[in-house]
C-alpha cells in the first residue's frame, strides 16, 4: 500500500498522506487504538454507577458519581474482600519463594564452576515452554495424595514452579554481568560465601529482581485455570475465580456486574499506571534478550 | 574462582541449587512424565486401572464421535492460531511502528495499548460478553445508533460469528503484546544504520522490509512462539464467553476446552477420563513441542546480527 501511495503522493500532493503526511497517518492510527483501547474501559468502569434503566437506556451518558449503591452491593453482599485477601496472599508466597529460589539456582549457576552447570541451566530453560496446563492430570492427583487439594499451597506449588524458569533466566543473566572483583575482594576480606552472596552481590542484583517479580505477577494474579481446577471451597476462592462466581449470581443486575468487573480490575490497574515502565520491561523481558 | 574450604565450596553450591532443582522436578518433571504415562491406563475416576497401550489414543484420533470432536476443535485452533498471526501480531507491528516514531502523546499511547494485557482474562471475557448482549450490549447499541441495523447480530449466538468474536476480543486485549516487544525491538536498531540506509532510498516501505523487519526478526520469533503455544492452549476467553460446550453447537470448540470436559467432566454430562483426557493432553503437547521446535530453529535461520 505505501509504495502505491509513496508514488501517488508524487504525482498528486492533495492524497491524504499528502496532505497530512505519514506521521500524521500515523497519529491518527494511534489515536483511534488508544479510543479502542480505553473507551470499552472507561465504559465499564461508568456502568458501574449506573442503575439497569441508565445503562440500557444511555450506555454512554456519563454517570452521577455519587451513586456508590452498587460498590457497596458487591463490597456488602458478596465474598469480595475474603477473594481479595486470598489472591494478594497466594501471589504474595508465590513470587517471594520464586525470588528465593530462582535466586539460590540463579547465583549458584552464574558465579560458581560446577559439574553438571549448563545442564542444570537447561533443565530449567525446558520448563519456559512446557504448557504445565497440560499436566493438570498428574498435579491433580499429585496434589490429592500430598492432601494440599483445595488449599492456597496447591496454587503456590504450581506458580513456583511455572515462575521459576524466567527467573532463573533472567536472573542468571544479570547475575554474570556482576563484576568478580567485588566478591574477589570480599574473600580476600575473609568473608563467607553466605555473607558475600547477601551482602556483597544481592544489593545490586534489585533491578533484576523487580523485573522478575512483576514478570510473574501478572500471570500468577490473573490465573484462573489452576483455582478452576484445585480450588472448590468458596472461602479459599482467588480473585478471578470469585468473579464468576459473582458473575453467576448477579445476571440480571448489569450495573452490580460492571461495578464487579471494575473492583477486580482496580488493584492491578491502578499499580500498572504507577509502574507502567517497569510493568512493560518485566512482561516483555522474556521475550527479549 | 575460589579453592580455599573445597568441601564447604561443594556444600555450599548444593544447598542453592536443590531446593529450586526440588520443586522443577516435581512440580513440573514429574507431573508431564505422569502424563504421559497415564494416557496408557484406563481409569475409574480417580483410581488407575489396567495398562491399555494406545487405546485412549486411537479413540480420540479415530473413533466416532470422539475423532470428530477432535477435529473440530483443532481446526478451530489453527483458525484462531492464523487469525490470530495476522490481526494481532500485523496490527501490532503497525503499531510498533508508529510508537517508534516517537510522535506528540507516544508514551501515553504505550501505556493504553498496554493496558488490557494487565488485565485478567476473565475480566475481559466478562466485560466483551456483556458489550456483545444481542439486546442491551454497548457493541449493537453503537451499530444501531449508526443505522447499521445490519450489523447489530447475537454475536456470540450464532455459529458464523462467535469464533470471530472471540478472536477479536484475544486480539483487542492482548495486542498490546506484540506491539510492545516489536518496539523494544525497533529501538534497538543503531541509528546509524538507519541513516545509511536513509541515504540509499526515500522509500520508507524498502526501509522497513529491508532493514526493520530483519532486525527485529529475533523478537518475531518469540513472539510467534509465543502466540502458537498460546493459541493451541486457549481456554480461559472460551471457557468464560461461551462456556465449556464451545456454544453454539461446537463453532467455538477448542483443545483446550474439549480436553477439560473430557478429564474433568461437565454438568450436562458427569462423566470424566482421565486416560482419553491424558491422551489429547499428550498429543496437544506433542503437536506443541515438535512444531514450536522446528518452527523456531527456521525462524532463527532467517535472523541477522548486526
Amino acid at each position: 500500500m505505501s509504495t502505491a501511495s509513496a508514488k501517488a503522493m508524487a504525482y498528486d500532493n492533495k492524497g491524504i498522506l499528502g496532505t497530512l503526511g505519514r506521521d500524521g497517518l500515523l497519529q491518527i492510527i494511534l489515536i483511534a487504538n488508544t479510543i479502542l483501547m480505553l473507551f470499552p474501559i472507561v465504559i465499564m468502569i461508568f456502568s458501574g454507577f449506573k442503575s439497569n434503566p441508565e445503562i440500557f437506556n444511555n450506555p454512554f451518558a456519563i454517570p452521577d458519581f455519587t451513586n456508590l449503591s452498587n460498590y457497596i452491593s458487591v463490597w456488602t453482599q458478596t465474598n469480595f474482600i475474603r477473594y481479595l485477601f486470598n489472591s494478594v496472599f497466594v501471589t504474595g508466597v508465590s513470587i517471594l519463594s520464586i525470588l528465593v529460589l530462582g535466586t539460590m539456582a540463579a547465583y549458584a549457576i552464574a558465579r560458581y564452576e560446577f559439574f553438571g552447570a549448563s545442564f542444570i541451566l537447561l533443565f530449567f530453560m525446558a520448563g519456559l515452554t512446557l504448557p504445565l496446563k497440560l499436566a493438570i492430570i498428574p498435579l491433580f492427583i499429585l496434589f490429592r495424595d500430598l492432601g494440599i487439594l483445595n488449599t492456597h499451597w496447591a496454587l503456590v506449588a504450581v506458580y513456583v514452579a511455572m515462575g521459576l524458569p524466567s527467573t532463573v533466566f533472567i536472573m542468571t543473566g544479570f547475575i554474570r554481568t556482576l563484576p568478580r572483583e567485588l566478591e574477589d575482594a570480599a574473600r580476600m576480606d575473609g568473608a563467607s560465601e553466605l555473607r558475600i552472596m547477601w551482602s556483597v552481590l544481592l544489593p545490586l542484583c534489585r533491578p533484576a529482581l523487580i523485573i522478575s517479580a512483576i514478570h510473574n505477577l501478572v500471570p500468577i494474579w490473573n490465573d484462573f485455570f489452576f483455582p478452576l481446577v484445585f480450588i472448590q471451597r468458596d472461602a479459599l476462592k482467588t480473585l478471578p475465580q470469585g468473579l464468576t462466581a459473582f458473575m453467576g449470581e448477579y445476571t440480571t443486575n448489569w450495573g452490580v456486574m460492571f461495578a464487579g468487573l471494575t473492583l477486580a480490575a482496580a488493584p492491578i490497574t491502578v499499580i500498572y499506571i504507577i509502574l507502567s515502565r517497569q510493568f512493560i520491561n518485566g512482561m516483555t523481558s522474556g521475550a527479549l534478550k | 574462582m575460589p579453592r580455599l574450604r573445597l568441601t564447604g565450596r561443594g556444600l555450599w553450591i548444593t544447598a542453592l541449587i536443590v531446593p529450586p532443582l526440588a520443586v522443577m522436578v516435581t512440580f513440573v518433571a514429574y507431573p508431564i512424565l505422569s502424563a504421559l504415562a497415564y494416557a496408557f491406563y484406563d481409569w475409574q475416576g480417580l483410581q488407575r486401572g489396567e495398562f491399555v497401550g494406545f487405546k485412549h489414543f486411537h479413540t480420540v484420533l479415530f473413533t466416532e464421535p470422539f475423532a470428530s470432536w477432535t477435529r473440530n476443535a483443532f481446526i478451530n485452533n489453527v483458525i484462531v492460531f492464523f487469525s490470530l498471526m495476522v490481526i494481532q501480531n500485523g496490527f501490532g507491528f503497525v503499531l510498533a511502528y508508529a510508537l517508534w516514531r516517537e510522535l506528540p502523546g507516544a508514551a501515553f499511547h504505550r501505556v493504553a495499548v498496554f493496558l488490557p494485557v494487565v488485565l485478567s482474562t476473565v475480566i475481559i471475557g466478562f466485560l466483551w460478553k456483556l458489550f456483545f448482549h444481542p439486546i442491551f450490549g454497548p457493541v449493537n447499541q453503537i451499530f444501531r445508533g449508526m443505522g447499521l441495523d445490519f450489523l447489530a447480530q447475537p454475536w456470540l449466538g450464532q455459529s458464523s460469528t462467535a469464533l470471530g468474536s472471540l478472536i477479536f476480543v484475544n486480539a483487542w486485549a492482548w495486542v498490546g503484546f506484540p506491539t510492545l516487544v516489536f518496539l523494544a525491538g525497533m529501538q534497538r536498531i543503531p541509528t546509524e544504520l538507519l541513516d545509511a540506509a536513509r541515504m540509499e532510498t526515500n522509500s520508507e516501505w524498502v526501509l522497513i522490509r529491508k532493514i526493520v523487519w530483519p532486525l527485529v526478526a529475533p523478537s518475531a520469533t518469540v513472539v510467534f512462539i509465543l502466540l502458537f503455544i498460546g493459541s493451541f492452549n486457549w481456554f480461559e476467553l472460551p471457557y468464560i464467553m461461551v462456556g465449556l460446550d464451545g456454544s453454539p453447537y461446537g463453532s467455538t470448540d477448542v483443545l483446550g476446552l474439549y480436553f477439560y470436559r473430557t478429564a474433568f467432566g461437565n454438568q450436562s454430562a458427569g462423566v470424566q477420563d482421565f486416560g482419553r483426557g491424558s491422551a489429547l493432553a499428550v498429543l496437544t503437547f506433542m503437536f506443541i513441542a515438535v512444531v514450536a521446535a522446528f518452527w523456531t530453529i527456521r525462524l532463527r535461520k532467517r535472523e541477522i546480527q548486526i
